[in-house]
């Protein structure tokens, strides 16, 4: 699960690391208020979306004046934000964060994750803040510092000194930033974040270590111990389909394409997108319908896959292990009668009594297309389409 | 010979009386499986479907000697399940169950990873030795007992697989779901060495799919180490990146873990690398019979002897 910049940075400064004062704004007014109980003479006004590149993409502006965060809300709050991260049609600004300014003397990154190779979690620094971890990671290695964390005893002091001498930190900086990493892995660990990036991390002149930014995911199977994080959900940075499918407990990810698929099992509906592909079609959505296909999932399936009018045809494909095919079928015919499907339906079903399913289909007087095997299945499909 | 699981493999089931351990207990049974005993505590002392159920593990193999266990219990409890079961002695674990938090795996894995303790999973359809038993959710029946090993992050998928390869008449020693779950207790790397040990193996088929490194890990190997024909396909050609396909761990994140670079990656290491789902059967069948024909070459050219029983050592190869 992914959360704003502006409530990362509430959960941090639960755990005692440091960040700016801030206020998230909703309206303009709002956002002047903010600046005027924040006080100083400098103020950032950022746009909070669920995607990187904000500052590049033109999300995130300096104010230096009362003035100036009036019309630099008024600018921000509404517009399409269009990043590396958002795709073409960018995403609307609904939220504002106005922080007080910095005295930045040096930007550095930081970030927590799961490396899958080690399966512990890693703390990666680099002196080179402010620019993507995954561009220095491809053109300068070497400037990336790491350490993987012991799960039993967590992350220690000398990991954290090991980083900060790594980044060339002195001083009350260096003491500083001890104390930021341990509050960092602390706030990672008990929260089952998947991803805290803070980038950059800022180191002040006066000696202080602030994260100016704030990335944290969350661990979706992680989410049942964790209603506080839970409540972070802003359903308008969500596909409004997933959303609709998540209440049906269906796996449903929104693609380009034409062509409609409901396949049970992940891999198995990752593998029919490719082979739609392969066979000349676009996939129009990735949707996993789990075990146990029934009417009701292959008819609240179709729901969602013919609320994208971008849908064409449809592509069943499935694989009855331990479930029935012919009982399937029949959840798919008694799905096709009563939401009544227009468009060219193929179907594949494959194992447990298939034959007794293809019997069933082809009674049912209904226009299905029936298919043997994985490739004519996409065969079909996109055969309909021309 | 298969590997992990063979037909006298004494198995217990953890979270034997839920719905699914229930079901799924009575499947192995019917299978084939030797299922001595279930582990719900609280529930010691009684039994089901004629098979007892016990309140530990430790008390489980004091009574019935098993060595391996398939766990049913729910995500917040398996982790908990999984050190239970490695701390008795169980030697293979098999976890099923889908959606423990990647922190809870964490720690397991790293507590377990120095223990004489096979796990397999989570998040995974099981493991089975066709013909001889299985442990896991897998329907029996597509699979058919035979030389090819297979290997893969999927279930459904897998299936596929299988089925493509039994209705080739190429059957299978082992097929192992490793799981879709970011941290796992068994990898790739870890069954296709098992593979390429077993004598009974000719073929390895790999099942990947996008996110993490670990076919990178598993083709390094291979291309060092396996003479055994390997098929590969990487599912999710057409995923978009940062987004979860499904499984947790299948998600490109930081232009990482994409198919293309699994693919560029396997067919450097000389595995027959599959564009399409639906090539897995036929490609291993063409790799298994180039193989024979070089060998029966071989055979021919040192002795014409050996001719009348070229089947038989081909076989054994």
């Amino acid at each position: 699960m992914k959360i704003h910049e502006y409530q990362a940075k509430e959960i941090l400064k639960k755990y005692n690391v440091p960040v700016p004062e801030g206020k998230m704004a909703r309206t303009v007014a709002q956002a002047s208020k903010a600046a005027e109980k924040l006080g100083g003479k400098i103020w950032v006004v950022k746009a909070q979306i669920h995607a990187g590149g904000r500052g590049k993409g033109g999300g995130v502006k300096l104010a230096k004046s009362a003035e100036d965060v009036n019309s630099l809300a008024k600018e921000i709050l509404g517009m399409q934000l269009i990043t590396h991260q958002t795709g073409p049609e960018g995403r609307k600004v609904k939220r504002l964060l106005i922080e007080e300014g910095v005295n930045i003397d040096r930007e550095l990154y930081v970030g927590i994750t799961l490396d899958r190779a080690q399966s512990k979690n890693v703390v990666m620094a680099s002196t080179e803040g402010g620019v993507e971890i995954e561009k220095v990671a491809a053109e300068t290695p070497e400037k990336i510092l790491k350490v993987a964390i012991d799960p039993a005893v967590g992350m220690q002091a000398y990991q954290a000194r090991q980083i900060a001498f790594g980044l060339g930190l002195e001083g009350t900086q260096f003491k500083n930033a001890v104390k930021f990493l341990l509050a960092l892995y602390q706030a990672f660990d008990a929260t089952d974040a998947s991803i805290a990036e803070i980038n950059p991390l800022v180191v002040t002149k006066e000696g202080s270590v602030i994260a100016l930014d704030a990335k944290m995911n969350f661990d979706d199977n992680a989410l049942y111990r964790h209603p506080e994080i839970v409540k972070y959900r802003d359903l308008d940075e969500e596909e409004p389909l997933e959303i609709e499918a998540s209440k049906f407990n269906l796996n449903y990810i929104k693609l380009d394409g034409n062509v409609g698929c409901m396949v049970n099992g992940a891999g198995l509906a990752m593998a029919t997108m490719d082979i739609i592909k392969l066979a000349g079609g676009e996939p129009a959505n990735f949707l996993d319908v789990g075990g146990g296909a029934n009417k009701e999932t292959v008819a609240n399936g179709f729901k969602i896959i013919l609320s994208d009018p971008n849908v064409k045809a449809i592509l069943i494909n499935i694989f009855g292990g331990i479930v029935r095919c012919d009982r399937v079928a029949q959840g798919v015919i008694d799905a096709v009668n009563e939401i009544g499907v227009e468009i060219p339906i193929v179907v594949r079903l494959e194992g447990t009594n298939a034959k007794e399913a293809g019997v069933l289909l082809e009674k049912s007087g209904l226009n299905f297309e029936v298919a043997v095997g994985l490739q004519q299945a996409a065969e079909k499909v996109t055969a309909v389409l021309k | 010979m298969s590997i992990l699981l063979e037909k006298n493999t004494k198995v217990i089931v953890q979270g034997i009386t839920g719905s699914e351990g229930s079901f799924h207990t009575s499947q192995m049974v019917e299978y084939g499986t030797k299922v001595v005993g279930g582990v719900t505590p609280g529930k010691g002392g009684t039994e089901l479907n004629g098979i007892p159920v016990f309140d530990t593990v430790i008390d489980a193999i004091k009574k019935t000697k098993a060595t391996a266990s398939a766990i049913f219990v729910p995500p917040p409890f398996a982790a908990d399940a999984i050190l239970e079961a490695a701390n008795a002695g169980i030697k293979l674990i098999v976890c099923i169950t889908e959606g423990i938090p990647a922190a809870d795996m964490v720690k397991v894995f790293n507590t377990i990873k120095n223990m004489d303790v096979r796990l397999v999973g989570p998040n995974c359809p099981g493991v089975i030795s066709p013909g001889k038993a299985k442990i896991g959710i897998m329907p029996g029946f597509i699979h058919k007992k035979g030389n090819v090993g297979v290997v893969s992050r999927s279930g459904t998928l897998t299936y596929e697989a299988v089925k493509q390869l039994s209705d080739l008449k190429i059957g299978q020693s082992t097929c192992v779901g490793i799981g879709g779950d970011p941290v796992i207790g068994s990898q790739f790397l870890d069954i296709i060495k098992l593979f390429n040990d077993d004598p009974k193996t000719d073929g390895i088929v790999m099942i990947g799919e996008i996110g993490g490194t670990a076919e990178e890990e598993a083709a390094d190997f291979i291309k060092k180490n396996v003479k055994k024909p390997v098929v590969g396909f990487i599912a999710g050609r057409t995923a978009p990146p940062g987004r979860r396909m499904g499984h947790a761990g299948a998600i490109i994140s930081g232009g990482k873990g994409t198919a293309a670079e699994k693919m560029n990656a396997m067919k450097k290491a000389g595995i027959h690398v599959v564009e399409s789902p639906a090539e897995i059967g036929i490609t291993m069948k063409n790799a298994l019979d180039s193989l024979k024909g070089k060998d029966s070459k071989k055979k021919k050219s040192k002795s014409k002897k050996e001719k009348s029983s070229k089947k038989k050592t081909s076989k054994k190869k």
